[in-house]
């Protein structure tokens, strides 16, 4: 199943890319799922996207919970905290 | 739109007056200004640089405008949040209701700032004689935005 990622800010930096479009297996389900698929890249990955580190995570533009349905298509974000305003 | 995300700064005299326009039903106008300081975290910042997630910043930042729209009895709401680079004394972030009365448009205006502030995808990274760094996400924002929250029902 083919699914668009977004690193942003901090995340972003370092991981070394802003985003990717990835075909991941139907057996990742969820936002979960989808982040230790990710951490399993290893090194920057494993611990940048670690459990226990301050991240945010938004499907389809909405901001989403772990176990939130990751579907073919959607647009799945990580990010930071935000700190606007 | 009561929604803009833009990289020129903003009149909010000039913001103001186009919502009030046409109006005189209001009797109220609350409105607040973010500036970017010279100053965080025990460092001068020399320069900030904001950054936001396009589509989901609009998204997020409407739905907090019609939900405050919906808690409290005011007319009218906008938000003008800039994004890019910005030095000492340069305005972040305009947020203006206007309503009937003082009390409902100040809650609204105080309620679409803490939840912008918890909610809206914009980070920023600041510039220090120590080097840049993003700015961490301050758990007294996270309180802040809290208030808002229905009680949790005690249902055993």
């Amino acid at each position: 199943m083919k699914v668009k990622v977004l690193y942003f800010a901090g995340l972003r930096e370092r991981l070394g890319k802003s985003g990717e479009e990835l075909d991941v297996s139907p057996a990742v389900t969820t936002v979960a799922g989808l982040r230790t698929l990710l951490m399993a890249r290893g090194g920057a990955w494993q611990t940048a996207l670690a459990q226990g580190k301050a991240l945010r995570v938004a499907v389809n533009q909405e901001l989403a919970q772990p176990t939130t349905p990751v579907k073919p298509g959607d647009e799945v974000a990580f990010f930071p905290p935000v700190t606007g305003g | 739109m009561p929604v803009r995300i833009q990289t020129q700064d903003f009149d909010a005299g000039a913001e103001i007056a186009a919502l009030r326009r046409g109006n005189p039903k209001i009797g109220a106008v609350a409105s607040f200004i973010g500036v970017c300081r010279d100053a965080n975290d025990g460092d001068a910042v020399t320069k900030m640089t904001l950054e936001h997630y396009p589509g989901m910043t609009e998204k997020a930042l409407e739905k907090i405008v019609a939900e405050a729209k919906q808690r409290w009895n005011v007319m009218e709401a906008l938000v003008v949040h800039r994004v890019g680079e910005f030095k000492p004394s340069d305005q972040i972030v305009l947020v203006v209701v206007t309503g009937a009365h003082r009390g409902e448009a100040f809650a609204a205006c105080e309620f679409i700032m803490d939840y912008l502030k918890t909610r809206a995808p914009f980070w920023k990274k600041e510039e220090t004689p120590q080097g840049a760094r993003w700015v961490e996400a301050r758990a007294s924002d996270d309180e802040a935005a809290q208030r808002w929250e229905p009680p949790k029902s005690s249902a055993a």
